[in-house]
């Protein structure tokens, strides 16, 4: 007789047995949780499947159904992913959102996580989806910021941000940790005042006020100005996860570049930094999550990005019984960038977690 | 010259001057612009507005306000809106964060499959979209005229959501929820500073004492406040095309209070989550060896542990929460933001209001942590407690 026989078997069925029914409560307890997810599953479907409609322009359709109304995602989608954008050069629209979306996968990718690869590369994807745009160059038509729109303007925002802000994250936090104490205090209240301030706020401020704070030649356009105070409530947040990096560094880190006589510069370059940014990967990821989700903020203020164009798709007369469709429609778009990254980031941190002895 | 900048100590301190002057000039430069860019609009600055009357209304508000009430009254009507609206929803948020947090840490497959939905669902979509969602949902509801009353006084509208409530005044309402919270502060102070050193029975006494004399003061301040004239319970009741009496919740608030829960408590239950799995296992396994029940090592053990250990991860997530409020802007729910917008709009007077509003969020945030830290000072562990 083998002495592996006198345990149970570790069978899909005692699996299960032990994940679902391990006790009586357990039972009762996971059969109340099945019926309220068949109950949940089967209300949805039959809503957003079974019953709705589908094709393009089908608004009779619509208004006899009980089900959802997708006719008017199949009609004006184009109004969401490109907003005001002119019809016939939405397809740069289109192709600088995959660059940038490529950008943003390349990143993703180990081999790119560089100070010499990771900024090229995301400033030579700004730069192509700026150009794309803007046109103007190339026998591009010229298309302005104000009628950028949809989902190519959400994504603008947050490149922008995430280009603009994370330089200004590291420098904040070398300030904020700096040895010379009125540098490090200046700097911690300055970021603890951002922190504190609600980012609708600051864009607020930014949208409303720097007009009249700012010399003429300095108030640029609104959507710039929006982006320079996100990037700037950005840093505050990215600055503090960047100095928590810093602080899980043993001390003897320092102490042996020092003691190898290595420069200021050469310690932050080559020592601190690339280990404080390994520390902090998994909260940096989370804080572009944030960030992602947040440019929608942007609605507030004025400007047309996913949401507003969302609202505006079904907002005339012939579609504003379809609102709830729009805005589900807008999530899902949300959900898939917002989804895709924050599963990204858990991979990585069990990956490092992995890794760390 | 060479030989100065050679010198450390100088070299610092003119690096630190330049630095911190820097930011000064650039605050004192932008104020002196600002001021002659609103001199050349004809506006005077200075807080002399805050006395003017405002002429325009507020569809929410907890205490008295009309259209001649000075802007004073207008902000501090917003900050209250804005505080009430932090005050539901943050509890609320944390019960459905508990509640998810602990069935993603009970074991039982289907339980944690629900609460994994849950937390996936609504943590990957924008709060704004959440709260429009949630908005669009309430006004679709039937007209006061096509409601029907539920369990004897609750009734679900387009026009808002009604509720039975006390016929006392907003003062008395006040008072008690002054006397319970300043009640739960007492014995918050008391737990960490004077019962450890009593023996059991006195420390009992005393908490029995101090909660009995919590809730009395509290009915006889809502007894004192009664309107006269009126029954003790208002019920909601169907007259013509609207509700009568009762509680009317507006669709503004409550789309608030649902979205900002429901994002919130997703984020709520992520850090619950944090804490239980950081509960080392030793901990549940000698409960077990001591014979308690399962319900016993849950309330007794790991609940308290894991809530001290995510307390400090919680007050930030409460702080964020807070500052989350000011998307009540979106769907028109007047609090501290939208107040101050209108008034911009209204009165021009821009520095000083976003001062006021800056202000305010540093005064709000900066308590609600202090508090937070309180709290967690008083419970927290102390020494070898909890050994990881």
């Amino acid at each position: 007789m083998s002495f592996a026989a006198d345990f149970p078997k570790d069978s899909a069925f005692n699996k299960a047995k032990a994940r679902y029914f391990a006790t009586p409560t357990d039972a009762v307890v996971s059969a109340l949780f099945a019926a309220f997810a068949v109950w949940i599953l089967w209300s949805l479907a039959n809503w957003a499947l079974l019953h709705a409609v589908f094709g393009a322009n089908q608004r009779d359709a619509c208004m006899a159904t009980e089900g959802a109304c997708w006719s008017v995602v199949s009609t004006r989608w184009r109004i969401v992913l490109f907003g005001l954008y002119p019809f016939e050069e939405q397809w740069r629209s289109a192709i600088a959102c995959v660059v940038m979306v490529v950008v943003a996968a390349l990143s993703c990718v180990p081999w790119f996580w560089s100070a010499r690869r990771l900024p090229p590369l995301w400033i030579a994807g700004f730069a192509i989806f700026y150009v794309l745009m803007r046109g103007g160059w190339f026998g591009l038509r010229e298309v302005t910021e104000q009628n950028w729109g949809g989902l190519s303007l959400t994504i603008f925002i947050f490149a922008a941000v995430s280009l603009l802000g994370m330089p200004l994250a590291i420098v904040f936090a070398l300030l904020r940790r700096s040895d010379l104490p009125w540098i490090a205090r200046t700097m911690a209240l300055v970021i603890d005042v951002i922190r504190s301030l609600p980012l609708l706020s600051i864009m607020f401020t930014f949208a409303i006020v720097m007009p009249f704070v700012l010399p003429d030649w300095a108030i640029g356009d609104k959507l710039y100005r929006v982006i320079v105070g996100y990037a700037l409530f950005f840093a505050c947040y990215q600055a503090e996860i960047i100095r928590g990096g810093m602080q899980a560094l043993p001390a003897g880190q320092e102490e042996a570049a020092k003691a190898l006589g290595l420069t200021y510069w050469h310690r932050i370059g080559y020592i601190v930094l690339p280990q404080a940014f390994r520390n902090a990967l998994p909260p940096t990821i989370n804080q572009f999550v944030i960030t992602f989700k947040e440019t929608s903020l942007v609605t507030i203020i004025g400007f047309f990005d996913v949401m507003a164009s969302g609202r505006a798709a079904s907002g005339n007369a012939d579609w504003n019984f379809a609102t709830i469709e729009m805005y589900v429609f807008v999530a899902l778009i949300f959900f898939v960038f917002v989804f895709t990254l924050s599963r990204y980031g858990a991979y990585l941190e069990r990956r490092l977690g992995v890794g760390r002895r | 010259m060479a030989a100065i900048l050679k010198n450390r100590r100088i070299r610092d301190s003119v690096l630190q001057v330049a630095f911190v002057a820097t930011i000064l000039l650039t605050i004192v430069v932008a104020a002196i612009t600002a001021r002659a860019n609103l001199d050349a609009q004809g506006l005077t600055s200075g807080f002399g507005f805050l006395e003017r009357s405002t002429g325009w209304r507020i569809s929410f508000s907890l205490i008295e306000y009309s259209t001649s009430s000075p802007y004073w009254k207008a902000i501090l009507v917003g900050i209250l809106n804005s505080l009430f609206l932090g005050a539901i929803a943050l509890p609320l948020a944390t019960v459905i964060g508990v509640t998810v947090g602990v069935m993603r840490t009970s074991g039982n497959g289907m339980a944690e499959l629900v609460g994994v939905t849950y937390v996936e669902t609504f943590r990957n979509v924008p709060l704004i979209l959440q709260l429009l969602f949630w908005y669009t949902l309430l006004l679709a509801l039937p007209t006061p005229r096509d409601a029907t009353l539920i369990l004897g006084g609750i009734a679900f509208t387009g026009r808002g959501i009604y509720i039975p409530g006390l016929n006392v005044t907003g003062g008395s309402a006040f008072v008690a929820t002054v006397v319970v919270i300043a009640g739960a502060a007492l014995a918050l102070w008391l737990k960490a500073r004077r019962w450890p050193d009593l023996n059991l029975v006195h420390a009992r006494r005393e908490r029995r004492v101090l909660w009995g004399g919590v809730v009395g003061l509290a009915v006889v301040a809502m007894w004192i406040g009664r309107i006269p004239e009126t029954s003790l319970m208002s019920i909601p009741e169907q007259r013509g095309l609207n509700f009568r009496e009762g509680i009317r919740i507006s669709p503004e608030l409550m789309a608030c209070i649902i979205a900002i829960s429901i994002y919130g408590g997703a984020y709520i239950a992520e850090i619950i989550r944090a804490g239980f799995n950081a509960v080392p296992k030793g901990q549940s396994e000698a409960g077990r060896a001591l014979g308690l029940t399962n319900w016993q090592i849950f309330s007794r053990i790991r609940l308290p542990l894991a809530v001290r250990i995510v307390m400090p991860t919680l007050i930030n997530q409460y702080v964020w929460l807070f500052k989350a409020t000011t998307i009540g802007i979106a769907i028109s729910f007047t609090d501290f933001f939208m107040v101050i917008s209108t008034a911009i709009n209204q009165s021009g007077q821009t520095l000083e209001l976003i001062g006021i509003l800056m202000g305010g969020f540093l005064i709000i945030n900066y308590s609600i942590a202090w508090v937070l830290n309180r709290v967690n000072d008083a419970i927290k562990l102390r020494g070898t407690q909890l050994r990881i």
